[in-house]
Order: structure tokens, then C-alpha cells, then sequence
């Protein structure tokens, strides 16, 4: 297979953006992207969304973004696999270009997840609707379910949990893009309105409208183009049960697991070889759950490592430093995309006030569902 | 829900009834066509036992639509002794009752009516004994 570079990026703001429509914010970020890795044309797309079709009542968006961007005419799809479409979108683009079949495409990601929709019950459709949601769980009912076996099994506290979101709005307090920049408090966390015991508001992502591009190269046709590459060194993706309930261990997320050890595999590295990673906190025990399965830190010590401050933006191993689906905002589709173009400004030193001190290695994880479908990638900057 | 989608999982709701594999005898809740523990394709029917006990639990305080008149209520995942695991509500008793590790058995219930004139929604759910 030929190797593939990441030579554009660009995203919309994430957040209620009433004034703009689903195609609106798609072509910005795209052109965004374009411009950013002066293309002249693109040779095909993959967009990620999860269920635009409950969301606003369209589907079959690969044709609209395509004929919106003016490109009408290159093959497009969309690529759906719930909260991960985003990443696996990337996955399949990365195999369009190392196949040799294209040489310049696109992969983006997008979401409006508040034009009026039921949004409860349009997500609630990534969990298996005759045997989870039928008994009334949410999906803050099911993280909530993985937190008390993760407290009980480990001794994982209340406050180790508030402590992500801590952690990640001050990192997307630099964010300009972030949906809710602003601090908060371990305090303000425990107290906020309670969703399902034991996780709050506080805890959990927001909805969230936005879009995020990136565009793909071989690395002949990126070598022309005079901007740093970032290289794709794996791509990793795995499967696990479908309802939470069929697995042997509750806060095992093995999806996860399976996906960063192709991924590694691929890339030739190790856990110790990540400067920083951009992770799938839909709700605070995700990213402790994921910091244990990406090799962190030991199963089980996720809450003491993310407290002893081992994930800040300052610490061994930063995680989100975008700030993450908390306070960045989590526009399902996009999100996947979202957490490569933060990857790609990180590596290129360009990310301002939220910068990781030697960059050169960063993975992204992005997670469908109660942790069903997991896609891991890990990038470099070409020297 | 539209009724025939109803009426085909009746046999699961009402009765849980489930396939254990001839092979392995790994039992699937609901039946599949292949087992998830050793591929075979040949199962016979059995039950659940009604009897398990409580692996995590959470209670609920925003629900979805059907279920906003019943905030909060309790959500577990109960292993039954038959080693089959499945999520349930865990009624009859407050939020401060639960505890990983406590037995239940598993009650038939109503769970939700769609609407005015959709249908009523029976099912299990498990109280603590
Ligand atoms: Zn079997």
C-alpha cells in the first residue's frame, strides 16, 4: 500500500448554528480544508454523518455535499457508523488513496443535531432499540452503567470523573472553535443537574451542530504541494457486542483495545510513543475507560492517572487538548473529522495557546454507540 | 412501533425464551442464527431462568419521550442464573435500594403505551427479593 498524507484541514465552529444549514456548514469546512492545502480539484469524497435522515429528514448526502461544493460528478458517499461515521469516513478515504485508485480526495464529517429533532431518541438508535432502548436507557443511562461497574470494580471516584471535564474545558477554553470554552469546577460537575446516576450535565457532551474536512494526498501528489505533511502511520478498526449488557466485562471497551493495537501495529509504535491523543469523551468515564484500553495506563487506573493530572494539556501524555467532545462540542458525524484536524494543527505547531509542547505523534479515537464500533489512527509530521 | 415488529419479539417479552447452542451450549437472549461463542448453527429452545442478580445499575432522570412519565426509574444490566445477561428496569423499590450484586426476579410489566390510541408495551421487568 502507498502511503497517504493529510495536506488540508478546516472546520465550521462548533454550537447551535441556527443561521446556517446542513450543505452550509459542510462547504464551509470543506472549502476551508481546500484552500488550506491549495488543491485545484478532489477525486472523489466520503462524508461522515450519523442520522441525518432523523436529524433534518435528508439522506443521501454524499450527492449534496458534492454538488454543493461545486464538484458534482466525483463519486461521494456517506459513511455512517453512529458517533465514529467521522473516523470510519477517514479510514475509507485513507484506503482509497493507499490502494492507488486516487491520488487527492476529501473525507469530511457533519452533523445539525438542533433543528428541532428528537434528539434523545435519534441518538438512543446507535444502542440496540428491541433489547436497550425498549426498557427505557439512554445513552447517559448507559455510560452511567459503565461508571458504577468501573467505580465498583476499581474504586474509581466521583470526583476522578468530574476531574475530565475539568480537564477538558480548560483545554477548549483556547479553543476558538469550542462550543462551551468556558472553566469549570470538580464542584460545579458533582452539582450539576443530575442525567443518570452517577453522571450529570456536567458530564456528558453537548449537541451540537458543526463540520469538519480534511483533505487526503498521496504522498507523490503531496510532495508538490508546498505545505507540511502530515503522514498517515495506521489505521486501526474493530467491533464488539452490540448491547452492552452481552459483554463479559462492563468496563472493558474492547473495540477500543482491538482498534489501537492494529492501529499500532500498523503505525510500528507503542503507547510511550504518543505525545498526545484526541479521544472519544462522549461522557467523562469514556476517556478514562479509553486512556485504559489505548495503553496509558494500566485497566482500572484511568480515573488516578487523568487526577494526578497525567492528561493535562502540560502533563506526560495530553489528552484532548482540543478541549474533546465536552467542551469542543459534539456534532456526532463531524466529531471523528473534527479530532484530525486538531491532530493536524497540533503537529504542525499551529495551535496556539492549547499547543503540546513536541508534538510529533498524535492518535485520534473515535467510538460509535456504547463502544460497538471503535477507529483508531495515528499521525506524523513528514520530516 | 408498528405491530408486526411488536408481535415478533412477543416470545422474548412475554416468555423469555431463548436459543442454547447444541454445541456449546452457550444460551442466546434473543435467539441468533449463529453463536457468538463458537459459530455452530444449531439450537434448541429454553428459558431464561427468571431469577439473576444485579450487575450495574443507574437511574434515570431525563428520559426519552414514551418514558418521560415514569422519571425517575432504575435501569439495570441483570446476569440471570443461567448466565444470560440483559437490560431491565428494577421497579418496586427507590433509587437508594440498589446495590451491585442484589438479587432480583424477573416480573412481566407493562413498560410504556405509544400515545393515546398506539399500542401498550408489556415486558420484564426484575424487582429485588
Ligand atoms: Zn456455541
Amino acid at each position: 500500500m502507498r502511503e497517504v498524507a493529510v495536506v488540508g484541514c478546516g472546520m465550521t465552529k462548533f454550537g447551535e448554528l441556527w443561521s446556517q444549514s446542513l450543505r452550509d456548514i459542510f462547504v464551509e469546512a470543506a472549502l476551508k480544508a481546500i484552500d488550506d492545502a491549495h488543491v485545484d480539484h478532489i477525486d472523489s469524497m466520503y462524508v461522515g454523518s450519523m442520522t441525518p435522515g432523523l436529524f433534518i429528514g435528508q439522506e443521501h448526502i454524499g450527492a449534496l455535499m458534492a454538488d454543493y461544493l461545486g464538484t458534482a460528478s466525483i463519486p461521494a458517499v456517506r459513511v455512517e457508523s453512529a458517533c465514529c461515521s467521522g473516523g470510519m469516513a477517514m479510514r475509507l478515504g485513507y484506503f482509497e488513496i493507499a490502494s492507488g485508485h486516487s491520488e487527492i480526495i476529501l473525507v469530511g464529517g457533519v452533523e445539525k443535531m438542533t433543528d428541532g429533532a428528537d434528539v434523545t431518541y435519534a441518538l438512543a438508535t446507535a444502542a440496540d432499540q428491541e433489547y436497550e432502548v425498549y426498557h427505557g436507557i439512554t445513552f447517559p443511562g448507559l455510560y452511567a452503567m459503565i461508571a458504577k461497574a468501573h467505580m465498583y470494580k476499581y474504586g474509581t471516584t466521583r470526583k476522578q470523573l468530574a476531574m475530565v471535564s475539568v480537564k477538558n474545558h480548560h483545554n477548549g477554553a483556547f479553543n476558538p472553535n469550542a462550543q462551551f470554552p468556558g472553566e469549570v469546577t470538580v464542584e460545579q460537575v458533582i452539582n450539576a443537574t443530575m442525567v443518570a446516576d452517577p453522571l450529570t450535565v456536567l458530564d456528558s457532551s453537548p449537541v451540537s451542530d458543526g463540520a469538519a474536512c480534511v483533505i487526503l494526498a498521496s504522498m507523490d501528489a503531496a510532495s508538490k504541494l508546498q505545505i507540511p505533511l502530515i503522514k498517515v502511520l495506521g489505521s486501526g478498526a474493530a467491533t464488539d457486542t452490540f448491547a452492552l449488557h452481552a459483554r463479559e466485562d462492563i468496563t472493558a471497551l474492547k473495540a477500543v483495545q482491538l482498534s489501537a493495537k492494529a492501529a499500532y501495529e500498523m503505525a510500528k509504535v507503542m503507547p510511550t510513543d504518543i505525545n498526545f491523543a484526541e479521544v472519544h469523551d462522549c461522557f467523562s468515564i469514556a476517556e478514562i475507560c479509553i486512556i485504559e484500553e489505548l495503553g496509558f495506563t494500566d485497566k482500572g487506573k484511568g480515573g488516578s492517572f487523568t487526577e494526578q493530572g497525567r492528561t493535562a494539556l502540560e502533563g506526560p501524555i495530553p489528552v484532548n487538548p482540543s478541549g474533546g467532545l465536552k467542551s469542543k462540542g459534539h456534532p456526532v458525524g463531524a466529531t471523528g473529522v473534527a479530532q484530525i484536524v486538531e491532530t493536524v494543527e497540533q503537529l504542525r505547531g499551529a495551535a496556539g495557546k492549547r499547543q503540546v509542547k513536541n508534538a510529533r505523534i498524535g492518535l485520534t479515537q473515535n467510538m460509535g454507540g456504547s463502544g460497538a464500533s471503535s477507529v483508531v489512527h495515528i499521525f506524523a509530521l513528514q520530516k | 412501533m408498528p405491530s408486526p415488529r411488536y408481535h415478533r419479539e412477543i416470545p422474548q417479552r412475554y416468555r423469555l425464551e431463548a436459543a442454547k447452542c447444541k454445541e456449546c451450549g452457550r444460551m442466546s437472549f434473543p435467539p441468533r442464527r449463529v453463536c457468538s461463542n463458537c459459530g455452530a448453527r444449531e439450537f434448541e429452545m429454553t428459558k431464561l431462568s427468571d431469577h439473576g442478580k444485579i450487575l450495574t445499575y443507574t437511574t434515570i432522570r431525563v428520559a426519552p419521550k414514551d418514558f418521560e412519565n415514569q422519571v425517575p426509574y432504575n435501569v439495570a444490566i441483570v446476569e440471570s442464573e443461567n448466565g444470560v445477561r440483559v437490560t431491565t428496569q428494577v421497579v418496586d423499590c427507590k433509587p437508594e435500594d440498589l446495590e451491585i450484586g442484589k438479587r432480583v426476579k424477573f416480573v412481566f410489566r407493562k413498560l410504556y403505551s405509544e400515545g393515546h390510541t398506539g399500542i401498550i408495551c408489556y415486558g420484564y421487568k426484575a424487582v429485588l427479593i
